[in-house]
């Protein structure tokens, strides 16, 4: 079983990188290999085909780019039609005409539309807008309780509905009640609804009437199979969506929903939800989200958290360090800290390139616990040890495990993951990652 | 209005069920339907008399109502494949092939299952699509024909029921259906509000059970799940109950710490009535892709699931995914939910299921 899209290519295209020459066979060897990811990963049916057509097309009869071996170059047309496929650059929320601006939110049961729109509305604020939460669901028990507490603990107003009054009246309702409140940016929380209910599909169209939204945003949940293309396409031809989110991004699903969405729809993935706290969401970068798929890692979107979090220098010196492969424990602890700012380790070290791949990484994932006990161990170390593990002999160790009040396994353990990440972010660089960032715009 | 339509489709499919399936139980009314059910005031006042019919309807008939409607939105429909092909093509098991991925049975499910039938039509042991379609559904059956035999819920009183899942698959929907189930059959339930998470959970537990008319153990919201466990099982063994049913905060199966919550519910479970939790449901939502597997997998490393219930197969998705997991897991579908009213619910069917798969 593979982890993810990323770690099935990356095993496919190192069969690739050793052969001599790419051969019109083995091109159909690794060409089944990523059919085969790709189905896995829940990208669709006939998605998979044409990619695949196209992919084939492009890399039988060009010629090898001299810098590159002829693996990279399938490396490079597949993330470059993986890219063509999601769309160029990150599309921004539509938040144009009317006062207030208002923004839907669609999609089946249980996608987390509510819980979205809580996470929109913080994210929306950060952008200095002043965000207004219309529970427009009077259909689920309780969800209009649901959005009135999500508002709560965000101190974000909500709008009062009750079940009794129809959506669209509410829509409208909301609309004079969200000017008065001061508030310039209505979120629509619609209920979940089958694609195939044509009694709540017109719903939707008599919400859209009545408040004409500045976008409509499709919330999907990354672990949807084949159908997202059924779903994404019924709702896409009845509501016209300006956008797409994903959710539950942070689970093991490979995502290829995604890829199925984007090409059945042409609308693109605008946010991903990332976890179950507020600020776990975040803008959709088509071509980073192509080079995590293939394992290249996410380097982009680990420096942007960390810009976030961190100053830009140490951002920059972070990056740098990653690249060289000059990551003491030192900086391992120094990051401990900030890294909570980000998000989780996991997180993190999920975005190193590489790392993915690393089922030794899965050791060093886990809970905060283990993060305070990994955090005690490098505090219970010298510096010089700390900058050069080498040196930590068994005497050092047993010092180590008494001062972080934990066991020498714990301490061996560290250290075993640790130099084993480093081993492969040295892979990794030999393996031409600065080749192969600058070849794919890194 | 689309409940007109789908009570129409229900009668339709009911009658042409009704001597289709002679042995399918025909699950009563529920005597008191709940007076409480502000969400859906209108069409559930209407929908009442109907519904009646509707629940009479077995599963193979609201399967192929709910398939009806998906016919003309899927792309290919293999029943077509089936009915206007006979003579047997290269492409034909293609197509079959692409039905059955886009079911989301899994690539590999897909290529063991089609690999001896595919030497069967070249050898001409296969020769229709009539033989093809039987074939195949014999090598399903066989998959999962065998976890779903004998298992019957094990008699406890109360038997507790702890119902696990990702977010968003319908745990609190399913319990709800469960709930006006189990009442149904005359017995006493008591439901459980351990998703102390999630902003709200309880209050739409609280009004599961108000509508099927069953009692409802609560703290406070953010409590600790494991004590409302503990005393809900408590509770329900106190007052005579027979059946208890536990909700869960929905998790992510990667999430450690709240999978290591789930074991601690678990525990307190035991503490308090040793033996139960005696069964653990792992609900999946139809529409999931390979991922279930993954839920699947760890769900069951953690706590050891019992059973599973397949959600939201009124759509289009068809959660053919269920397929392996039970197969390779050995843990039967319970049930699966087929819409958003309390006697959405059905046992599973593994004859009805597969015919709905191709």
């Amino acid at each position: 079983m593979f982890e993810s899209l990323s770690d099935r290519l990356g095993s496919v295209f190192k069969k690739l990188k050793g052969q001599g020459k790419l051969s019109e066979k083995n091109i159909q060897d690794g060409l089944k290999e990523v059919r085969l990811a790709l189905l896995e990963a829940d990208v669709h049916y006939k998605v998979v085909k044409t990619l695949i057509a196209a992919i084939k097309e492009r890399a039988v009869g060009q010629e090898v780019l001299e810098s590159l071996t002829p693996g990279q170059q399938v490396v490079k047309i597949v993330n470059e039609e993986l890219t063509n496929l999601m769309g160029g650059a990150n599309e921004e929320i539509n938040l144009s005409g009317g006062h207030p601006a208002s923004i839907m939110l669609v999609g089946l049961q249980g996608s987390g539309k509510t819980t979205t729109a809580g996470k929109l509305a913080v994210y929306l604020r950060g952008q200095g807008r002043k965000p207004y939460l219309v529970p427009v669901d009077v259909y689920r028990p309780a969800a209009i309780e649901q959005l009135t507490k999500i508002g709560k603990e965000l101190s974000i107003p909500v709008y009062p509905s009750d079940t009794e009054t129809k959506p669209e009246k509410i829509a409208e309702l909301a609309r004079i009640k969200c000017a008065q409140e001061g508030c310039d940016t209505m979120i629509l929380d619609t209920a979940g609804r089958l694609h195939i209910d044509d009694e709540l599909m017109a719903e939707l169209g008599r919400i859209k009437a009545t408040t004409p939204p500045s976008d409509i945003l499709l919330v999907a949940d990354a672990m949807t199979g084949q159908d997202a293309v059924n779903m994404a396409k019924a709702f896409n031809d009845a509501m016209d969506v300006g956008g797409v989110i994903l959710t539950k991004m942070d689970g093991d699903a490979r995502g290829g929903a995604a890829l199925s969405i984007r090409s059945i729809t042409g609308k693109p993935i605008k946010f991903i939800g990332t976890g179950e706290k507020s600020n776990a969401f975040e803008a959709f970068h088509p071509n980073r989200m192509a080079s995590r798929i293939l394992g290249m890692g996410d380097v982009m979107t680990l420096i942007e958290k960390a810009q976030d979090a961190v100053d830009v220098k140490k951002a920059a010196e972070l990056e740098k360090k990653l690249r060289k492969s000059q990551f003491t424990l030192e900086d391992f602890k120094d990051q401990m800290v900030q890294v909570r700012k980000m998000g989780s380790l996991e997180d993190i070290l999920s975005m190193i390139p590489g790392m993915g791949k690393s089922k030794h990484l899965k050791q060093l994932k886990g809970s905060d616990k283990e993060m305070i006990k990994i955090e005690a161990i490098i505090n219970s170390m010298t510096l010089e040890e700390r900058r050069n593990h080498s040196i930590i002999n068994g005497s050092r160790r047993k010092r180590i495990a008494k001062g972080s009040g934990t066991t020498v396994t714990d301490v061996n353990q560290l250290l075993k993951n640790y130099t084993q990440v480093m081993k492969m972010m040295k892979k990794i660089n030999k393996g031409g990652m600065k080749k192969m960032g600058r070849m794919l715009g890194l | 209005m689309s409940w007109f339509k789908k009570k129409d489709k229900a009668e339709k499919a009911q009658k042409a069920n009704e001597d289709k399936n002679p042995e399918q139980e025909a699950p009563e009314v529920k005597a008191e339907e709940p007076a409480a059910q502000p969400e859906e005031a209108a069409p559930a006042e209407e929908d009442a008399p109907p519904a009646s019919s509707r629940q009479e309807a077995g599963f193979g008939a609201k399967l192929k109502d709910k398939l009806a409607k998906t016919r003309d939105v899927l792309n290919t429909p293999i029943e077509d494949f089936f009915i206007t092909k006979t003579e047997l093509t290269e492409d034909s098991l293609e197509e079959l092939e692409e039905t059955l991925i886009t079911a989301d049975m899994g690539v590999n499910t897909v290529m063991d299952l089609m690999e001896p039938i595919t030497e069967k039509v070249n050898k001409k042991q296969i020769t229709n699509s009539k033989e093809l379609r039987a074939a195949l559904t014999d090598a399903m059956l066989d998959l999962i024909k065998p976890v779903h035999e004998n298992k019957e819920l094990p008699n406890k009183k109360p038997l507790v029921i702890m119902v696990v899942g990702v977010n968003g698959v319908g745990k609190t929907t399913t319990i709800g259906k469960l709930a006006a189930n189990f009442k149904k059959q005359g017995k006493k339930v008591m439901l459980v509000a351990g998703d102390t998470f999630r902003a709200a959970a309880v209050e739409q537990l609280e009004i599961w059970a108000q509508r099927t008319g069953v009692q409802i153990v609560r703290h406070r919201d953010n409590s600790d799940p494991a004590a409302v466990a503990y005393d809900g099982v408590a509770a329900a063994e106190a007052r005579g109950m027979d059946v208890v049913i536990i909700d869960t905060a929905g998790r992510l199966h990667t999430q450690v710490n709240l999978m290591e919550e789930l074991k601690k519910i678990r525990r307190s479970c035991h503490k308090s009535l040793p033996g139960s939790p005696h069964e653990t449901w792992l609900v999946i939502d139809a529409n999931t892709g390979q991922n279930a597997v993954s839920q699947a997998k760890l769900f069951h490393e953690a706590i050891g699931v019992t059973g599973m219930v397949l959600t939201k197969v009124d759509g289009t998705a068809k959660g053919g995914i269920v397929v392996s997991i039970c197969h390779d897991m050995d843990v039967p579908i319970r049930y699966i939910g087929l819409g958003e009213k309390a006697e959405d619910l059905r046992e599973f069917e593994a004859r009805e299921f597969i015919k709905a798969l191709f």
